[in-house]
């Protein structure tokens, strides 16, 4: 990479951060809406979704992150054959450091042993930088922030779970699923969208559970089995009663995507990521100049 | 007449803070808060926990609120100014909530996700109320501080653990433990917890 590739690359890579932190993306914020709209006026539910509006308003007029806590932050990307890796990582590590100087990410990132904090955002395992090589000349850089709340009340379950009454079939995935959503109540800032994979093993199972938040909540399943299953589980989910924020009330779950991938005949795992209402996941085409193309969401 | 004034549906509970006052609030009820907030969370309620109490003259706990949330704090000149201020969950101030709510007679506690049975009780008889916050909504509730009027323990817990004392104007909460022994979150958890035995039932084996 020459050094006006890597200024432009840099640039949009702290755009991205920038508008992914404050911006909450136009699919999310519908569906949001519609949940205001079917809650009852006066009520908490409301009131709460009242306050969530105006937040998302406020945070891309000002600028600032949605939420202070800014999160994991998780990039997925696609960049052309010929570029060298270790060199986008680096510049991806460089403008996380921006983004933190700027204030659109928290200084997040923990030593585990020390108790120590980076200040910056770097450290092992952090940023998480999931990347695969195309056959294409520019990039797709997808980006997710992802808060401890509801990462902490994310599930994997093995199957068969005799608390849950879940056996090794699709009714058992859903029990298991509903029940994720009880237990998070009040916990994760709801409402909020769920990312399943049934099977895998127990790291593919998550990885494969949040990749589910890279889709739109309005998309559909090509699987028609699990395109059923995700229309259902939310059906069911918002008959619980939950509501926003766990005040009680109609919109428990705005969406929920569900993915599978194999697994080894002894082992059957359902794994759930909960995702908070601060949807925080925004992707751009970049061109081969380093420059922003296109928004993908 | 009601003790506390209801605008656009929310009661105003303002400054001083008052054991009647917080009485008169049930489960349920929206609340917006004006005069001061007194942040904290881990590591200053694990400290209180251990017999220590700042000094009278920089920090007064005695009847105040205190809110459990590490904000982002930026210095504009000589002053301080929140950028964002959401709440941070509670349930692991559990074990120390209930013992400084009856030292100090904290009239109210403000965070997200609920608080347990000790505390639950500790508000009923101490005449405390535990408030819901809306959480990720970080940049609301920042509109809504005033005034940052100083910081104790800055240099010994960091930025995000101090406390720091907040001026707020109409700041929106929902009351979910009250100081007559309910609480929203058990009731809710009860009823769904009920609901999705019928759920699941209903998907058979």
């Amino acid at each position: 990479m020459n050094s006006t590739l890597k200024k432009k690359l840099h640039d949009s890579l702290v755009e991205i951060l920038r508008k992914t932190s404050a911006e909450l993306p136009d699919d999310v914020f519908e569906a949001i809406e519609s949940g205001r709209k079917i809650e009852e006026s006066g009520s908490s539910a409301k009131y709460a979704m009242d306050i969530i509006c105006d937040n998302v308003g406020i945070a891309k007029r000002k600028s600032q992150p949605l939420c202070q806590d800014t999160g994991t932050v998780l990039f997925y990307i696609h960049f052309p054959q010929k570029t060298d890796f270790d060199e986008l990582q680096n510049l991806i590590k460089k403008a996380v450091v921006t983004a933190t100087k700027k204030g659109y990410l928290r200084q997040n990132s923990v030593d585990s042993i020390t108790g120590k904090n980076s200040g910056n955002n770097i450290g092992p395992g952090a940023p998480v930088i999931h990347a695969e090589p195309w056959k294409k000349e520019d990039f797709e850089i997808k980006l997710m922030l992802k808060g401890g709340g509801c990462e902490n009340v994310g599930a994997q379950y093995s199957l068969p779970d005799s608390r849950v009454g879940a056996g090794r079939d699709l009714k058992g995935v859903e029990k298991c699923i509903l029940d994720a959503v009880q237990n998070a109540q009040g916990k994760g800032c709801g409402p909020g969208i769920l990312g399943v994979c049934i099977g895998g093993d127990r790291g593919t199972g998550y990885a494969a559970s949040k990749e589910q938040f890279l889709r739109k909540i309005g998309d559909r399943n090509r699987d028609a089995t699990l395109a059923a299953l995700e229309a259902r589980v939310t059906e069911e989910a918002n008959q619980l009663g939950i509501g926003p924020m766990g005040f009680g009330g109609k919109t428990t779950l705005l969406a929920t995507k569900v993915t599978a991938l194999n697994r080894v005949p002894a082992s059957f795992f359902v794994s759930v990521s909960y995702m908070c209402w601060a949807f925080r996941r925004q992707g751009a085409r970049v061109n081969k100049k380093g420059e922003i193309q296109k928004w993908l969401y | 007449m009601a003790l506390l004034e209801k605008i656009d549906g929310a009661y105003q509970l303002i400054e001083p803070f008052t054991e009647e006052k917080v009485r008169s609030l049930r489960v349920g009820d929206m609340v917006e808060i004006t005069g001061e907030l007194l942040t904290g969370r881990d590591a200053v309620h694990k400290w209180l926990d251990s017999g220590n109490e700042p000094p009278e003259s920089e920090v007064r706990l005695k009847n105040s609120i205190i809110y459990h949330c590490g904000p982002v704090m930026m210095k504009k000149g000589k002053k301080w100014v929140a950028t964002a201020a959401g709440p941070t969950t509670s349930i692991r101030e559990e074990p120390y909530q209930a013992k400084i709510i009856e030292k100090f007679g904290l009239k109210a506690v403000i965070g997200k996700g609920g608080m347990g049975e000790k505390t639950k009780i500790a508000c009923k008889n101490f005449g405390c109320v535990y408030l819901h916050a809306v959480g990720g909504a970080a940049q609301v509730l920042a509109e809504r501080i005033t005034s940052v009027d100083g910081v104790f323990g800055l240099e010994q817990f960091g930025s995000p653990e101090a406390i720091w004392k907040l001026k707020v104007e109409r700041f929106p909460v929902v009351v979910t433990i009250d100081a007559h022994g309910n609480s929203l979150h058990q009731e809710i958890e009860a009823e769904s917890g009920e609901k999705l035995k019928e759920v699941i039932s209903k998907i058979g084996k």
